[in-house]
C-alpha cells in the first residue's frame, strides 16, 4: 500500500474510535487499547492524530504507551506465542517452556522473527491456573505444557504455514 | 415508569424462585439444567464448545424440561471443563465434547451417572455430588454466592437470586449515614491486600467536602496466579454493579468507574452486557427507582501495568496518564479522581456489600476472627492437588486449605511452602502451616493477606529462585517514579541473581537485608513497600538455602541453572538416540551407539531426556 | 495556625504548610533533589523523607502538609540511613564522570554526595545508558547523567505547556525523553532552554560556542565584535559569587576587553533600533487596519512556538528581528561603513541569556547581502567560563565602558530583559509619535511585576490602546488561543518564552533548587533593570542620538525600505514534529 493510502485508512479507523469517545485526554488509554487491537500496533501516524485529537504532546502520548505492555509499537508476528509468567505457572515450570521457546525461534521475549512468523511475550497469568503451565498461541490455550509441546506446537505451524505458501 | 420498578423486580423474583431454588438447593420439578463452567479457566479448556454440544443434543432428542446454562466458575478450575447437573447435583469434570452424548444419552435421559466423568476425591472415593466433595466442605460462599449458580449474562436470574433487593432497601429504607454504618458495624476490611475497614473509607468519603465525587471498582486484578476478581466478574458482575451504587448513594457520587484490565476479555464483555441490562431495566441512570438519587458506571480498560492495582496509580491511568502513583496523603478519600473524593474498593470488597446489607451486618460480623470478619476468596495453585478458587471463613488454617481443600500435594512430595500476597506477601514455611488465615496472624510472619493468590509449593522448589522470580516481577512491573523501587528493586534482584548464579558474597546477604528495608520504608507506593516482602520473608524462614548458594555454590534442589548441569554417564549410556529424539532444543550430541552428551550451552535443563533415557544414564 | 514538633522544637505555622517550608521556618534543613517550589512538587526521589511519629513508612516532607501535634523527627539514624542509601542508589545509576562535566562545583548531586560523605558506591550495578543528543543549535541532553527527578518535565509541560519531553518507558528503564527518542530539533522543542535551569545535575545542557569564539579571537584576521544582552550585565556577578540581582555592567566590559574582543557594544542599542521600527509598524497597523493585535517578535523560542504551534496566526507577528539580529545586520552594514571595515572580516559575537539565540541566528533569513547578522551566540555562563578560563579575576577588574562610537543605549532599550520592559519602551515611543509631542510619562506600571499575563489600557489622544505581557509560553499560548477564538481585543502584546523575562533565560546562571524556593530571582534581576532605566538620562528609544544618527546616515525613516531589508525578516510555518520515514 503506498504512504497515502496507509495513512488514509490510520485516519478512517482513527476517526471511528474517536466518535466512541468524548475528546478529552482522560479517554487516551480508551483510545490506545481500541488502536493496539485494530492494528496490532500503534502506528506512529496514529499517535500524531491521537495528539493532535486530545491536545495533548506527542512525547505524552508516546510515555504513555512505553509504560503499559499491552502497547507495541511495532506490529508483531502472525503467530504470538505467550508463555504465562504467572506464580502459579511458574512454579510449574513457564521458565523451562520460556527457556525452550527462545531457544527455539532464536529470539528473545517482546521480538518478532526475522520471517515475521513469531512473536514471543510474556504474560501474567493467563486465569488458566488449573492448567499450569500454560503457553498460548494468538488466544488459542495450551495446558499442562512442556518444552516438547512447545517444541512440536512450533514445528506443526510452520509445517502449516509451508504447506498454504506452497498451495499459493 | 420507575415506581413500577419494584413491582417489576418483585414478578421477576416470584417468577424466577423456582429456578434459583433449582440451583440452589435441588428443584422437585422434573426440570433439569446442565451448567456449563464458562470462567477463564473452563473456557480456555474449551467450554463453549460443550453448550453448543449440550443445545444440539437437547434439540436432537426433543429433551424440553432441559436447559443448558452458562455459568461462572465453580471453582474447582483444575477439573475443568466442570459441567454439573442439576438438581441431582452431578459434578462432572475433565468433559470433552465427545462426552456430551454420553451425559444426555446416560444421565438425562437414563437417570444413570457416567462415573468416569465424575472426581476421584483425597479418600480415593468417586464422588458423585458437588456437596460431598471435600473441596467444598471447608467453603462458605459469601462474594462468590451467585457464581456458578446463575447465569451472569442473564439480569432476571441475578434478580431472581435476590439481586438489586439491597440497593431498593437502601433507597427506600436506609439513609447514607445508616448504610455506612452497617458496612462498618459489619467488620468488613478491604479485599484487595492491605484490609482497611471498609466502613471507615466510605465515612472518610462521606464526609470528604465536594460537589462532585466518584466510587471507582479496582478490578485491575494484577497479582500473578490470582484471578478472584475477574472470576466475581464473570460470574456474577451484577453484584458489583449494585454494591457500587449502594457506595454512590452512601457517600453522594452519581458516577463510577470500574477499572480492569483489558486482558479480561470476557469479565469485559460480561460486564458490559450486564451495564446494558442494568441501564435498560432503570437499576442504572436517571432517578433510580424513581427516587431522585442518579447514578451510572463507565468501564475503563487497563494496559498490563501491575502496579495499575494500586490505587491512586490507578487513578492517575483512569486519567489517561502513565500509571505512576501519587504520594499520599492526600488520600483518594480526599483528593481522587480528577482531584474529587473518591472511594475505591476492589471487586471482592463489592461482592460482600448487597449481603451485608440484605442478611445483616451482625451475620456477618459472627464470621471469621477477632479482627478479621466474613470470608476470603483465594486463587489456590501450584503443587496442589486441587486447583481453583476457593472461599474460606476467616481463620481457617492453611492446613486446611492446602490440605483439606486443595486435596494435599501431587505425586509424593512434601509440603514447602505457600506463598500469599503475591509479589507482595511472603512465604509461609511448614512451620506456620496452622496459622490461622486473617489479616493481622499473617502480617505477623511477614506475609500478607494480599489479595488472594495462594501458591503452594513442595519440596523441590528453590526459595532463592522464587524470591528471585518475584523480585524480578517486581523490578518488571516497577513504575519508576521513585528511587528506592526504581533503582532499589534493581539492585536487589541483581544480588539475588548473582546468588542464584553463585557467583555473591556473604556481604551480598547482609547488603541485601539493609536494602530491602530501605525500599520497603522509603518506596512512594504499595509496590515498592512490599516488594522486599518475598525477599525478607525467604531470607527470615529459609536462610540456610540463601548460605547455601553462597557458601556452597550448591542449589539443593537443582532449579538454580547455573549451579545445576544435566549429564549423561557415557559408561550407562547405550547410544539409542531416544534423548536426542526428545529433547526439544536439540542439544544432545552423539552418535548411534555410542555414549551421548548434552551441549549445556544450549541445554534448558527441562528434563525432557531424562525422563526418556531408557537405561538411567541422564542425571542432575 | 498549626502546631507541632520538628525534631523537638515547637514550631507554629499556617494550615497548609508541608513539613519541609515548616522546618525551614526554624532553620532546619531536609535535604531535596526532585523538589522545585511551584514547578515539581512530586516526592519522587524520596531525599526528603522524614519520620512522623505514628504514620506508617516515612513521610515526604515537601509534600505532605504539617497537621496539628505532629511530631517529626527530620535527623534521626533510621530517616539519615535511608537518604544515603537512596543517594546511593542514585549515584550508582549516575554517569559520574564529574570532573569533566559541565556542571562541576555546581551540581546539586554532587552536593549532597559531599555533605553524606560518600566515598564509595554500596550498590553497583547496570547502569542505563542512552545516546548523547547535541543535534539541536541550542541544547544537548546528556540523560547518562539524568536522575530522574523530572523538574525539567514538569518545567516543561507545567510552566511552558509544550511537553516536548516526558518520562518514557517504565520501571529502571525509565528516561526522560522526546517521543520516539527524537532529537530536540525534531520535535516540538522551541529551544527555551527552561529544562537547563531546572536540571540539578548536567544532563541538560547549552551546545558550547566558546571553542569557535576562541578560534576567531585568536585569529589576527578577524574582528571580533561583541555584543550584550541587558539581562547579561545583571546576572553575571552571580557567576562569580556576587549578590543576585547585582548590576556588573562595567566589569562585564571589562572582562570581555580583556577576552581580546575588538569592540564591546550594547544589545541594548539594538533595543532601541527595534523600538523604532517596532513602533512605527505598530502605528501603520493601528491606523491602517492593520493584523491586530500585534506581537513583538524579540523572543527566538517564542518565534518557533508560533511557527510550530499557530502557522495561521504568524502574520500577528511583528517583522521586526529581534534587538541581537538588527545590532548584527547594523554592525555589518552601517558600523563597518562607517569605520571603513571589511564587513567580510567581522565576527559578530551575542553574549545572550538565552540559548534559542544559538537557533535564532543560524535561521536563513537572519542574513544580509551575503552576510550572516551574528556569527556567534554565548550565554551568560559561557562568558562565565571564559572569562575563567582566561584567569581574570572578576571581582577585581575595574569599570570598563561600551566602545565609541556606538556607547549609547536608553534605559528603554535596558528594560528589553524584563517582561513588560518591552511593551514599556514600545510605549514611550508610540505616545510620543501618536500625539506628537514629547510626553512626560514615562512609567507604566501596569505592564511591570513577574505576573505572567498583565494587561492595561493606554489612552493616547483620546485613542485607547489595549496592551497585554504574557511571560512564558503557556501564557503565550493563553493569548493565541483568544486570538483564535476571536475573544481578543488587544492591539498590542509582548510576548517573552522565559517566565519573568530574559533575566530568567535559560542561558542565566543556574541557582539551585534552594535558592529558587528562597528568593524571587526574577524580581531582583528586574529590578536591577529598572534602577539602570531610572537612572539613564535617555529613556526613550527614539531620543537615543546614536540611534537617530543610524536613521539619519543609513536607515532612513523607520519602516523605509533600507530599514526593512535589514531590519525586518518573515516567518514561515514549521512542522511540529518531524519523525522521519522509517519509524512511520
Amino acid at each position: 500500500m503506498c504512504q497515502a493510502c496507509v495513512k488514509a485508512k490510520i485516519e478512517s479507523t482513527l476517526q471511528s474510535i474517536f466518535s466512541q469517545y468524548p475528546p478529552t485526554d482522560d479517554y487516551l488509554i480508551m483510545i490506545l487499547n481500541d488502536v493496539q487491537e485494530h492494528f496490532g500496533y500503534i502506528p506512529v501516524y496514529a499517535q500524531e492524530l491521537i495528539a493532535r485529537h486530545l491536545h495533548v504532546s506527542m512525547a505524552h502520548v508516546y510515555g504513555v504507551i512505553t509504560f503499559y505492555s499491552r502497547f507495541s509499537l511495532k506490529p508483531k508476528g502472525k503467530y504470538i506465542i505467550s508463555v504465562c509468567m504467572g506464580t502459579a505457572c511458574f512454579v510449574k515450570g513457564s521458565k523451562t517452556l520460556m527457556d525452550g521457546l527462545c531457544q527455539k525461534l532464536n529470539i528473545k521475549p517482546g521480538q518478532t522473527t526475522p520471517d515475521g512468523l513469531f512473536s514471543i511475550d510474556e504474560v501474567r497469568c493467563v486465569g488458566a491456573c488449573g492448567l499450569a503451565p500454560v503457553f498460548m498461541v494468538n488466544d488459542e490455550v495450551y495446558g499442562k505444557a512442556d518444552a516438547t509441546m512447545v517444541s512440536t506446537t512450533i514445528d506443526a505451524i510452520r509445517a502449516k504455514e509451508k504447506e498454504s505458501a506452497h498451495a499459493e | 415508569m420507575p415506581n413500577n420498578l419494584r413491582s417489576k423486580l418483585a414478578d421477576i423474583r416470584a417468577k424466577m424462585a423456582p429456578v434459583i431454588n433449582l440451583r440452589n438447593k435441588g428443584g422437585t420439578g422434573n426440570e433439569i439444567h446442565i451448567l456449563v463452567c464458562h470462567g477463564t479457566g473452563c473456557t480456555s479448556s474449551k467450554s463453549p464448545a460443550l453448550i453448543t454440544k449440550f443445545r444440539e443434543l437437547v434439540e436432537e432428542y426433543h429433551l424440553e424440561n432441559v436447559r443448558v446454562i452458562q455459568t461462572g466458575c465453580f471453582g474447582l478450575c483444575s477439573k475443568g471443563p466442570v459441567v454439573i447437573i442439576r438438581p441431582d447435583d452431578t459434578f462432572y469434570s475433565h468433559v470433552s465434547v465427545d462426552d456430551c452424548r454420553e451425559i444426555i444419552e446416560n444421565h438425562i435421559i437414563g437417570k444413570q451417572p457416567v462415573s468416569r466423568l465424575l472426581v476421584k476425591d483425597v479418600t480415593g472415593l468417586m464422588v458423585r455430588r458437588l456437596n460431598d466433595l471435600s473441596f467444598y466442605k471447608k467453603q462458605l460462599r459469601i462474594a462468590l454466592k451467585n457464581c456458578g449458580v446463575i447465569d451472569p449474562e442473564n439480569i432476571d436470574e441475578y434478580i431472581g437470586a435476590d439481586g438489586y433487593k439491597a440497593l431498593e432497601k437502601c433507597l427506600f429504607e436506609l439513609t447514607p449515614t445508616q448504610i455506612i454504618d452497617q458496612i462498618r458495624a459489619s467488620g468488613l476490611r478491604g479485599r484487595g491486600g492491605a484490609g482497611f475497614p471498609t466502613g471507615r473509607k466510605w465515612a472518610f468519603t462521606a464526609a470528604a467536602k465536594g460537589d462532585i465525587k466518584y466510587v471507582v471498582c479496582n478490578a485491575d486484578e494484577g497479582d500473578p496466579g490470582a484471578f478472584m476478581d475477574r472470576s466475581i466478574l464473570e460470574g456474577d458482575p451484577h453484584c458489583v454493579l449494585e454494591a457500587m451504587t449502594i457506595a454512590g448513594y452512601a457517600i453522594g457520587a452519581t458516577k463510577g468507574f470500574i477499572y480492569i484490565r483489558a486482558e479480561y476479555p470476557i469479565a469485559v464483555a460480561r460486564l458490559k452486557v450486564a451495564l446494558k441490562q442494568a441501564r435498560e431495566y432503570g437499576l442504572l441512570g436517571e432517578a433510580i427507582f424513581g427516587t431522585d438519587f442518579s447514578f451510572d458506571i463507565e468501564i475503563r480498560l487497563g494496559a498490563g501495568a501491575f502496579v495499575c492495582g494500586e490505587e491512586t496509580a490507578l487513578l492517575e491511568s483512569i486519567e489517561g496518564k502513565r500509571g505512576q502513583p501519587r504520594v499520599k496523603p492526600p488520600f483518594p478519600a480526599q483528593s481522587g479522581l480528577f482531584g474529587k473524593p473518591t472511594l475505591i474498593n476492589n471487586v471482592e470488597t463489592y461482592a460482600n456489600i448487597t449481603k451485608i446489607i440484605l442478611y445483616g451486618y451482625d451475620w456477618f460480623n459472627a464470621i471469621g476472627t477477632a479482627t478479621s470478619k466474613g470470608t476470603k476468596v483465594f486463587a489456590l495453585g501450584g503443587n496442589v492437588n486441587n486447583i481453583g478458587l476457593v472461599e474460606v471463613p476467616m481463620g481457617t488454617t492453611l492446613r486446611e486449605i492446602v490440605y483439606d481443600i486443595g486435596g494435599g500435594i501431587p505425586g509424593g512430595h512434601q509440603f514447602k511452602a505457600a506463598q500469599t500476597g503475591g509479589p507482595s506477601g511472603g512465604c509461609i514455611p511448614a512451620e506456620h502451616i496452622d496459622t490461622p488465615i486473617d489479616y493481622e496472624s499473617l502480617m505477623a510472619i511477614g506475609s500478607m493477606m494480599g489479595s488472594g493468590g495462594l501458591i503452594v509449593m513442595d519440596d523441590t522448589k528453590c526459595m532463592v529462585d522464587i524470591a528471585r522470580f518475584y523480585l524480578e516481577f517486581t523490578v518488571a512491573e516497577s513504575c519508576g517514579k521513585c528511587t528506592p523501587c526504581r533503582i532499589g528493586t534493581k539492585r536487589m534482584l541483581e544480588i539475588l541473581e548473582r546468588i542464584c548464579a553463585g557467583k555473591a558474597n556473604g556481604d551480598d546477604i547482609y547488603k541485601l537485608e539493609k536494602l530491602a528495608n530501605v525500599v520497603k520504608h522509603a518506596s512512594i507506593c504499595g509496590l515498592g513497600q512490599s516488594a522486599p516482602n518475598p525477599v525478607l520473608s525467604t531470607l527470615k524462614y529459609f536462610r540456610d538455602e540463601y548460605n547455601e548458594h553462597v557458601y556452597h555454590h550448591h542449589c539443593a534442589t537443582g532449579t538454580c541453572k547455573a549451579l545445576t548441569t544435566i549429564q549423561i554417564d557415557p559408561l550407562l549410556c547405550k547410544g539409542c538416540g531416544l534423548c536426542k529424539r526428545n529433547c526439544p532444543v536439540n542439544a544432545i550430541r552423539g552418535e548411534t551407539r555410542q555414549a551421548h552428551h548434552i551441549d549445556t550451552s544450549i541445554c534448558i535443563q527441562c528434563g525432557a531426556c531424562m525422563a526418556a533415557c531408557p537405561f538411567h544414564a541422564i542425571s542432575r | 495556625m498549626v502546631h507541632l514538633t520538628i525534631d523537638h522544637k515547637p514550631v507554629e505555622v499556617p494550615e497548609g504548610t508541608t513539613i519541609l517550608a515548616a522546618a525551614k521556618s526554624i532553620g532546619i534543613d531536609i535535604p531535596t533533589l526532585c523538589f522545585l517550589k511551584d514547578i515539581n512538587e512530586a516526592g519522587d526521589c524520596r531525599m526528603c523523607l522524614v519520620e512522623v511519629k505514628g504514620q506508617r513508612g516515612f513521610a515526604t516532607s515537601c509534600i505532605q502538609k504539617v497537621e496539628e501535634g505532629m511530631d517529626v523527627l527530620t535527623n534521626s539514624i533510621d530517616v539519615i540511613e535511608a537518604r544515603r542509601t537512596i543517594l546511593d542508589l542514585i549515584l550508582s545509576n549516575h554517569h559520574r564522570d564529574c570532573l569533566t562535566c559541565v556542571r562541576n562545583g555546581h551540581c546539586e548531586l554532587s552536593d549532597l554526595a559531599r555533605k553524606f560523605n560518600v566515598q564509595h558506591i554500596e550498590y553497583e550495578g547496570e547502569m542505563t545508558t542512552h545516546t548523547v543528543d547535541d543535534h539541536s543549535p541550542s541544547l544537548i541532553r546528556d540523560f547518562n547523567k539524568c536522575i530522574l527527578c523530572r523538574r525539567c518535565v514538569s518545567t516543561c509541560n507545567r510552566i511552558q505547556g509544550i511537553g516536548a519531553i516526558d518520562c518514557i518507558n517504565r520501571g529502571f528503564h525509565s528516561t526522560i525523553s522526546t517521543t520516539y527518542d527524537l532529537s530536540l530539533n525534531d520535535v516540538n522543542c522551541t529551544f527555551c532552554g527552561q529544562c537547563i535551569t531546572a536540571c540539578p545535575t548536567g544532563a541538560l545542557r547549552e551546545k558550547e560556542s566558546i571553542k569557535d569564539v576562541w578560534a576567531a579571537l585568536n585569529d589576527p584576521d578577524t574582528i571580533c565584535i561583541a555584543q550584550t544582552a541587558p539581562a547579561v550585565r545583571v546576572a553575571l556577578g552571580e557567576l562569580f559569587g556576587q549578590k543576585i540581582g547585582t548590576n556588573v555592567t562595567g566589569q562585564m566590559v571589562s572582562a570581555i576587553k580583556h577576552l581580546g574582543f575588538d569592540y564591546v557594544f550594547d544589545t541594548n542599542t539594538g533595543a532601541d533600533m527595534t523600538i523604532m521600527e517596532e513602533a512605527h509598524e505598530f502605528i501603520e497597523r493601528l491606523n491602517n487596519h492593520g493584523v491586530l493585535p500585534m506581537m513583538t517578535s524579540c523572543s527566538p523560542a517564542w518565534i518557533r512556538y508560533a511557527e510550530k504551534n499557530y502557522p495561521e496566526l504568524l502574520d500577528h507577528l511583528s517583522s521586526c528581528k529581534s534587538p541581537q539580529m538588527m545590532f548584527g545586520a547594523m554592525i555589518k552594514s552601517y558600523f563597518a561603513q562607517t569605520k571603513g571595515i571589511d564587513p567580510e572580516k567581522i565576527k559578530v559575537v551575542s553574549i545572550m541569556p538565552c540559548v534559542a539565540k544559538k537557533a535564532e541566528i543560524l535561521r536563513p533569513e537572519m542574513e544580509v547581502n551575503g552576510l550572516r547578522d551574528v556569527d556567534f551566540v554565548l550565554t551568560t555562563r559561557e562568558l562565565g567560563r571564559m572569562i575563567d578560563y582566561a584567569n581574570i579575576d572578576f571581582n577585581e577588574l575595574p569599570d570598563a565602558d561600551f566602545d565609541d562610537p556606538l556607547p549609547l543605549a536608553s534605559g528603554a532599550g535596558a528594560i528589553f530583559g524584563t517582561s513588560g520592559g518591552v511593551m514599556e519602551a514600545a510605549l514611550r515611543t508610540a505616545a510620543d509619535w501618536i500625539s506628537g509631542e514629547t510626553l512626560q510619562k514615562l512609567d507604566y506600571s501596569a505592564v511591570r511585576g513577574m505576573e505572567k499575563i498583565k494587561e492595561a489600557s493606554v489612552t493616547i489622544n483620546g485613542q485607547t490602546i489595549k496592551v497585554a505581557v504574557a511571560s512564558s509560553l503557556k501564557s503565550a499560548a493563553t493569548i493565541m488561543d483568544s486570538i483564535k477564538n476571536g475573544a481578543c481585543e488587544y492591539h498590542f502584546v509582548e510576548i517573552m518564552s522565559c517566565p519573568g523575562g530574559c533575566i530568567m533565560g535559560g542561558g542565566q546562571p543556574i541557582k539551585n533548587s534552594k535558592t529558587q524556593s528562597s528568593i524571587d530571582i526574577a524580581k531582583r534581576r528586574s529590578a536591577a533593570l529598572y534602577d539602570i532605566d531610572q537612572a539613564s538620562t535617555i529613556r526613550k528609544s527614539h531620543e537615543n542620538p546614536v540611534v537617530k544618527a543610524m536613521y539619519e546616515n543609513f536607515f532612513g525613516q523607520p519602516g523605509s525600505e533600507v530599514a526593512h531589508h535589514y531590519l525586518h525578516t518573515h516567518y514561515h510555518m514549521h512542522p511540529k514534529y518531524n519523525i522521519p520515514e522509517d519509524t512511520q
